[in-house]
């Protein structure tokens, strides 16, 4: 890649007067050494996967193998169509959607890494029902894939995106920022737009921490999927508004790092803290440990 | 820079709800089964650390034995494997067990068939990422993400140039290697990870050169 951070993307963008998910396919078809529809195509497999799985938690409403969680995006799905949500249909639709991909992991059904299995949701929630509602096609869909992919690149190797190793603001967090820029893009908005929205994004999850009751990809996991959806929509619609980012968002991402870095391994993923070690936290745990015995 | 490219962020397809405990555990018992060189008829899965403690609601142990039958990470048959594994006449069984230094996503996984054993130890750190730490007696450290060739032989001078003249006559570069011995003059484990896919001719010649004993070929370049 010619790039390592947004900067340079952005750069990179306006020289050859390119949109960041267009850049992303040549640089990514260069980096495989394969040609551009080849690349193109594995995106959009990976689309038709997230579509499908977005049909699934919907429909199907899955519980999740432990029994703990599922449903949650059928009701929330039940009550946009019943009532006037709070948020509109449109950023209801986002966040059902969102905990639907999610919920659909949580059964050990089919879902991609975006840019991990527990932040599954949020790209799916925002992409699938801005598709919908804007009547885009997939291929214009997929190459927001590929701009998502480049913003997440720069994050992951600037900073982390797995909640072991920076907290959940480096894995829902990241997500968040993935959607934002990519919705920007995908709605018209410049490279530099796309960026301040990563920015914009990201500091609104800085220092969210990792606490998965009883160690599993459930609670809070499920929810903060749909709350991200949500939060990715405000991120973009505030960037295309001309709001900026007034902390550069490759510094943003710096920030992530550090207090990541500085994060208590008790919230990281680990079970030792947060909601995982409240009494109802500890008391799932040891059910969910007791079933488990049973079973053997 | 850690991450190479866009499907390492975008990806894998995957079966949820973990790519660390899930994902990477079906790649690990896919590593095992090509060591293995197919179906076991019995499984023998140690588990370690977190997949110990957390791998059960994450479905690790489903996951292993999946990937033991040979199924892909986005392989909706993973949540029913071990119905899948009776069905084929597969026996599972799994411990816990702990040890001191160890990555805390690691298992050890040992397969049996006529008498033969084969015991595969590695760890699953991310996104789908693992890497092999020991297979039977011998230490050594692959990812699975590049074409790889186990080769067990006997220590003896030369058989390291041998087997990289064959390689290198086919055009195939050797990215990365590793060899582990179990004493002077005993056995040893060379792996390579290769750039290009070893075909018959490589893979027969290396075999037939003098002191090796078996060659395996672990294939799982894609992580889906």
């Amino acid at each position: 890649m010619r790039f390592s951070t947004l900067s340079e993307l952005v750069r990179l963008c306006e020289r050859e007067g390119v949109p960041i998910g267009k850049l992303m396919l040549a640089e990514q078809a260069r980096e495989a050494d394969e040609p551009e529809d080849a690349v193109f195509g594995r995106m959009h497999d990976y689309y038709q996967v997230m579509k499908e799985a977005v049909r699934r938690g919907i429909e199907e409403a899955p519980v999740s193998r432990s029994g703990l969680t599922g449903g949650d995006a059928r009701r929330v799905s039940d009550y946009l169509e019943a009532g006037v949500p709070s948020l509109g249909p449109e950023a209801g639709k986002a966040m059902a959607y969102a905990l639907a991909v999610s919920e659909v992991n949580a059964s050990m059904g089919r879902i991609v890494a975006t840019p991990t299995a527990g932040s599954c949701g949020i790209i799916p929630g925002v992409f699938v029902s801005c598709q919908e509602r804007f009547g885009w096609t997939d291929e214009r869909m997929v190459l927001g894939l590929f701009c998502a992919g480049a913003i997440g690149y720069v994050i992951a190797n600037n900073s982390f995106i797995s909640g072991a190793e920076g907290g959940c603001q480096a894995e829902v967090g990241s997500a968040v920022a993935m959607a934002a820029g990519a919705l920007t893009e995908l709605r018209g908005g410049t490279p530099e737009q796309a960026v301040h929205a990563v920015g914009l994004a990201l500091k609104n999850s800085l220092g969210l921490i990792c606490d998965p009751v009883a160690g599993l990809v459930e609670i809070p996991c499920i929810v903060r999927n749909g709350f991200g959806a949500v939060s990715a929509l405000a991120a973009a619609d505030m960037a295309l508004a001309g709001v900026r980012s007034v902390i550069p968002s490759d510094e943003v991402i710096g920030v992530m790092l550090e207090v990541g870095s500085r994060m208590p391994e008790a919230y990281r993923e680990t079970a030792g803290g947060g909601l995982a070690r409240t009494p109802t936290g500890q008391k799932i745990a040891r059910d969910i440990r007791m079933e488990q015995r049973n079973e053997v | 820079m850690r991450y190479k490219d866009v499907f390492s962020i975008i990806g894998p397809s995957m079966v949820g709800p973990s790519s660390s405990h899930t994902a990477g555990a079906v790649r690990l018992g896919l590593t095992a089964r090509a060591v293995f060189g197919g179906m076991p008829e019995e499984a023998e899965i140690v588990l370690y650390g977190s997949f110990a403690a957390t791998g059960r609601g994450h479905g690790t142990d489903l996951a292993i034995v999946a990937g033991i039958l040979g199924y892909e990470p986005d392989d909706e048959r993973i949540r029913d494997a071990f119905r899948h594994a009776e069905d084929a006449g597969m026996r599972v069984s799994f411990r816990t067990a702990h040890r001191p230094n160890t990555h805390p996503n690691t298992a050890t996984i040992i397969l049996r068939r006529d008498g033969r054993e084969d015991s595969v130890t590695g760890c699953s750190h991310g996104g789908g990422n693992i890497a092999i730490t020991g297979v039977n007696r011998f230490e050594v450290k692959f990812s699975a993400d590049y074409p790889t060739l186990l080769i067990f032989h006997e220590d003896r001078p030369a058989m390291i140039a041998e087997i990289a003249v064959i390689l290198g006559r086919a055009g195939i570069n050797i990215g990365y290697m590793e060899v582990d011995r179990v004493s002077r003059h005993g056995s040893a484990l060379t792996v390579l990870e290769l750039d290009q896919e070893p075909g018959p001719d490589e893979i027969g010649g290396i075999f037939s050169l003098d002191g090796v004993s078996r060659v395996c070929v672990i294939p799982l370049v894609r992580k889906t």
